[in-house]
């Protein structure tokens, strides 16, 4: 099989599109003032050599022609770039819904040393290292970390957000067409982090409903052993040797999410085992129907 | 107490697994045994060369000499000198390791030949040598021996603690150079990003080496820059107001606010990190009302301006060599000196563009994002400066001007790749990535490495009273250039294809291409630095054809360049007085340079002093001690620090005197050489046959 796509010049979702003209956009403005100086440079130095016989002024200093030349044409360059930076960043905020159409699907990511744990709060399942996802439907996603700062990206499909530990991000993203697509951790976090990498798979329509039906039914049940057993610091590979934990688990309660996260007004035991048993027990009863109402507790809300 | 717990307490954290070999003969996997293989390697050639250094002092009995003329010495010429020195030895190991990287990711598809904590360690201590332990203590040097001499100073504000800065800074990278011995360094990068390095993610002593030894830096820093500011303050000669001061002296006073501004709140961070891992604290931790974000913020509160800190003296250099090797004053000066200090007050406002992936909002993002493109217009108004400098003047190129010329192509290129990083929508595309290693290797290496190069060229002569051999030289700055695009371009193409910063081993087949073409490139500038030290074992062997004792090879412009080379430890015999920019070059136009003074003065300079080499001695045992947790190393340091400061206070004789009559001898003797020496024309500047003293340029008529 080929690697998955990993290059976002080459681009299969609606953000990675807009980065990539954006990118040109600002290589070609750029140009305009790198060009003539790769230019200028050589030339003068060689047109005003010590050996030629050029026009020698040793105490010319200034000129006003020139000075509004040099200062009025990176601020003319840098007013152009601002004006479209700021158009860019606020129309293409991570935080914020993609405006294409279609049911989102909401998924919450959970970083662990070192994989990714996908957790479907509408379905009451979740996977490691693959994020399985319908074309062309927004693809909403919500952001922690167990463990230290790790940063989420899908190159092909937008950009990257950081997962932090006891707070959530957000990453709105979106494929065009069906594909697999590498994801990984880019932020550092010890010896694993090279192979801290996921495949993101984009499946037609009918696809991913099979695919939600047959991970609810045959996946292994989530417990309370499986999440010890993900949070200890190791590959899903290493994880997964001589284990049957799977990487795929159904019945998983609605708001594990949350309860990773924990309360925004953080205690000192708030990360401590007993807590979390705690507010798993307070949850809604597990499984699928309690969370595809949507009201698992949720501190981003 | 028993014996185990009497060895418990002397050796601290620090086991037999401390040493490198160790595991490798606990446990002989071949993994173990590459990894440990090269470490001991590398720990025997540090602790054979450190031998062989002590042997060859002790066998030409030189221990005097270091202590009464380096040691202990407040001169700032000296101390400016060791900072080089410092920063060349921490280069060459920052180079090795460069190269060990890339020639692990080379063959990094589907894992190389490093362990990943191995090459954890490489990438740490790599950044952190090279940011706090080569480019620092090169810039620091630089100032410090040309600062004083350009404005016609004796000396700076401070010379003691002038002297104690830059043993902090020595005894900071002889900590790093102790991790060498005693494992582990840090894993953590150079940013020592928390929670990673915090105590439940990282409880080896790794990241408190990282601490203190930044610490260290950044403490010697400070002192740097607050003296190097008061030194420009007041210690200027007489005529020399600040419209008159040299663009190397404004670039250095602004890289010293910029010192006094930015530094503690790094020290402020690594403390804080430091109370989170001896204490217990949890300013960054995520329980107890801890937040790692906060620590992203100090960092880069200093972490952005320390990029000026390093660009800006490199800027001072390239304004002295434009305008010395193009014949020409200097184009537009004032609109430098401002488009310097803006990007000084720019650069404290720009620092969140460091983690635009923290989940700010859009907006200030995109304020940030802006702000940071309003850095490149100053800094390429200086760029075109100084090719208006180059315009209509004749442009001679030497050593120092094909780093400038190097520097400037190639630093448009890297500002361009900033612009794009900049701009948060593509950040959050090559954020991690080794475009970003790229792009900021773009900028301090041809900006202030370079930049240091190029200095080290032109002021050589200064300080040594010979010439640099220029084809080695001209070889070593070509093969800077072209190992540094062949390292680095690569970089931008497989960061842009998603390769990680960091990664030990990745899994794409088409990165290794360009990683190849990388280990190619680092291997050219392992060679350039090879072609610098045979430059400088050349020039030793001919010092006597490429004396320069006149003092002016260069036909300069300053008054660093209007007295004998190397200088007198006095700088001046009669203090200067200065009426234009170019003090010297229109002394030498008007035919008054070189002139007899009419009297002569007994001049008092500051006496040694050996706070320096004991701060420097008890700072590393102190520190060294807090790594490994041997409270009793600690203690004692701490006593000896606490009692050199009050001995120090009761010194009383803290001057020494230069008699008139000595001054006067020196200076005549001096004289005398400079009227007999041919004066060189241009085209001979680089051959053996300049002596210092200039056919000068400011002779030839408009």
């Amino acid at each position: 099989m080929d690697s998955p796509d990993v290059n976002f010049l080459d681009p299969e979702g609606y953000v990675a599109q807009q980065q990539r003209v954006h990118f040109w956009r600002i290589v070609a403005l750029m140009g305009l003032v790198v060009g003539p100086i790769l230019v200028l440079t050589p030339l003068i130095a060689y047109r005003y050599r010590f050996s030629g016989n050029s026009t020698y002024t040793p105490d010319w200093h200034f000129s006003w022609i020139w000075e509004a030349a040099i200062w009025g044409g990176p601020i003319v360059i840098v007013t152009i770039l601002s004006y479209f930076l700021w158009q860019n960043t606020t129309a293409l905020d991570p935080f914020e819904p993609l405006p294409i159409d279609g049911e989102p699907v909401r998924v919450q990511i959970v970083g662990y040393d070192w994989k990714w744990l996908f957790i479907y709060p509408d379905h009451g399942i979740a996977t490691l290292d693959e994020l399985v996802f319908p074309e062309g439907r927004p693809l909403n996603l919500e952001l922690t970390s167990e463990t230290v700062m790790q940063s989420f990206h899908i190159p092909v499909l937008g950009g990257q957000v950081y997962a932090m530990e006891g707070m959530i991000s957000k990453l709105h993203l979106a494929a065009d067409r069906p594909g697999v697509f590498r994801g990984r951790n880019t932020q550092y976090n010890g010896h694993g982090f090279h192979r801290q990498q996921f495949v993101a798979r984009a499946l037609p329509e009918t696809a991913f409903s099979a695919w939600l039906d047959t991970t609810s039914t045959d996946a292994r049940p989530w417990s309370d052993a499986v999440h010890d057993r993900i949070a200890e610091r190791s590959t899903l590979q290493e994880m997964t040797e001589g284990d049957d934990t799977g990487a795929a688990f159904r019945d998983v309660p609605g708001d594990l999410f949350s309860g990773i996260v924990g309360p925004m007004d953080r205690d000192p035991d708030w990360r401590s085992r007993d807590r979390r048993d705690a507010s798993v027990e307070a949850g809604p009863a597990d499984g699928p129907v309690a969370t595809a109402t949507g009201q698992a507790a949720d501190p981003a809300r | 107490m028993s014996l185990t717990d009497f060895i418990d307490a002397l050796t601290g954290r620090m086991t037999l697994e401390a040493l490198p070999f160790w595991k490798m003969v606990q446990n002989p996997t071949p993994e173990n045994i590459v990894n440990g293989a090269i470490a001991t390697g590398v720990a025997a050639i540090l602790v054979l060369a450190a031998i062989a250094v002590l042997a060859l002092l002790t066998y030409f009995r030189l221990w005097r000499t270091v202590w009464f003329d380096w040691l202990t010495t407040v001169d700032h010429k000296k101390i400016g000198i060791m900072y080089i020195v410092l920063s060349f030895v921490m280069m060459l190991r920052g180079v090795v390791e460069a190269n060990f990287m890339r020639a692990n990711q080379a063959v990094g598809f589907d894992g190389g030949f490093l362990s990943a904590d191995h090459f954890g360690e490489l990438f740490t201590t790599h950044g952190t040598i090279m940011i706090f332990f080569v480019a620092m203590p090169f810039l620091s040097g630089v100032i410090n021996y040309v600062l004083p001499l350009q404005i016609g100073a004796r000396d700076m504000s401070f010379p003691v603690t002038n002297a104690i800065g830059l043993a902090l800074t020595a005894s900071g990278a002889m900590l790093v150079m102790a991790s060498l011995l005693f494992l582990p360094f840090s894993i953590g990068g150079w940013t020592g990003y928390p929670p990673f390095t915090g105590k439940e993610y990282s409880p080896d002593v790794g990241p408190n080496y990282w601490i203190w030894a930044v610490t260290l830096s950044g403490l010697g820093t400070t002192l740097t820059g607050i003296n190097v500011a008061c030194t420009v303050y007041k210690k200027r000669c007489p005529g020399m107001d600040f419209w008159k001061m040299p663009m190397f002296v404004w670039a250095s006073v602004t890289t010293a606010i910029l010192m006094i501004f930015a530094l503690p709140p790094l020290t402020v961070a690594t403390a804080m990190l430091a109370l989170d891992r001896y204490l217990d604290f949890h300013f960054f931790t995520t329980d107890a009302g801890g937040i790692p974000m906060l620590y992203a913020n100090l960092f880069w509160l200093f972490g952005h301006p320390e990029v000026y800190i390093l660009v800006l003296p490199a800027f001072g250099v390239w304004s002295e060599v434009f305008a010395t090797f193009s014949g020409k004053t200097l184009y537009a000066y004032r609109t430098l000196v401002w488009a310097t200090l803006s990007i000084a007050v720019i650069s404290f406002l720009v620092w969140v563009h460091h983690f635009f992936t923290m989940g700010q909002s859009a907006g200030m993002n995109a304020v940030f994002g802006i702000a940071t493109m309003l850095v490149g217009v100053p800094t390429g108004v200086k760029i075109y400066d100084w090719l208006l400098t180059m315009y209509r003047g004749r442009v001679r190129i030497t050593t120092p001007m094909v780093y400038a010329l190097g520097f400037v192509m190639l630093f448009v290129i890297g500002g361009a790749s900033g612009i794009l990083l900049a701009n948060p929508t593509i950040d959050y595309q090559v954020h991690n990535s080794v475009f970003l290693v790229a792009h900021f290797h773009n900028m301090v290496i041809p900006g202030t490495l370079f930049g240091m190069l190029g200095a080290y060229s032109f002021w050589f002569p200064k300080a040594f009273g010979f010439m640099l051999d220029d084809w080695w030289g001209k070889l070593g700055a070509s093969l800077w250039i072209v190992g540094f695009m062949l390292a680095f371009f690569p970089l931008y193409a497989v960061g842009l294809l998603g390769l990680p910063r960091r990664s030990v081993a990745y899994s794409e087949a088409a990165y290794t291409p360009y990683t190849v073409v990388a280990m190619l490139g680092a291997l050219v500038v392992l060679a350039a630095l090879g072609a610098m030290f045979w430059q400088l074992y050349v020039s030793i062997r001919n010092r006597d054809a490429l004396n320069v004792y006149a003092g002016d090879p260069w036909d300069g412009r300053t008054l660093e360049w209007s007295i004998s080379s190397p200088p007198p430890v006095y700088n001046f015999a009669v203090g200067p007085e200065v009426f234009a920019r170019d003090a010297f070059w229109e002394e030498k136009r008007a035919g008054h340079a070189y002139q007899i003074p009419d009297q002569w003065e007994d001049i008092e300079l500051p006496a040694n002093s050996w706070l320096a080499p004991i701060l420097f001695f008890s700072s590393f045992t102190l520190t060294f001690g807090l790594v490994w947790h041997m409270w009793w190393l600690v203690i004692l340091s701490l006593l000896v620090v606490v009692g050199a400061l009050v001995a120090r206070s009761f010194v009383i004789d803290r001057e020494r005197t230069i008699p008139a009559d000595v001054v006067r001898e020196e200076h005549l003797r001096w004289l005398k050489a400079v009227r007999e020496a041919p004066s060189a024309p241009r085209e001979l500047e680089v051959a053996p046959g300049n002596w210092g003293r200039p056919q000068s340029e400011a002779g030839v008529p408009e």
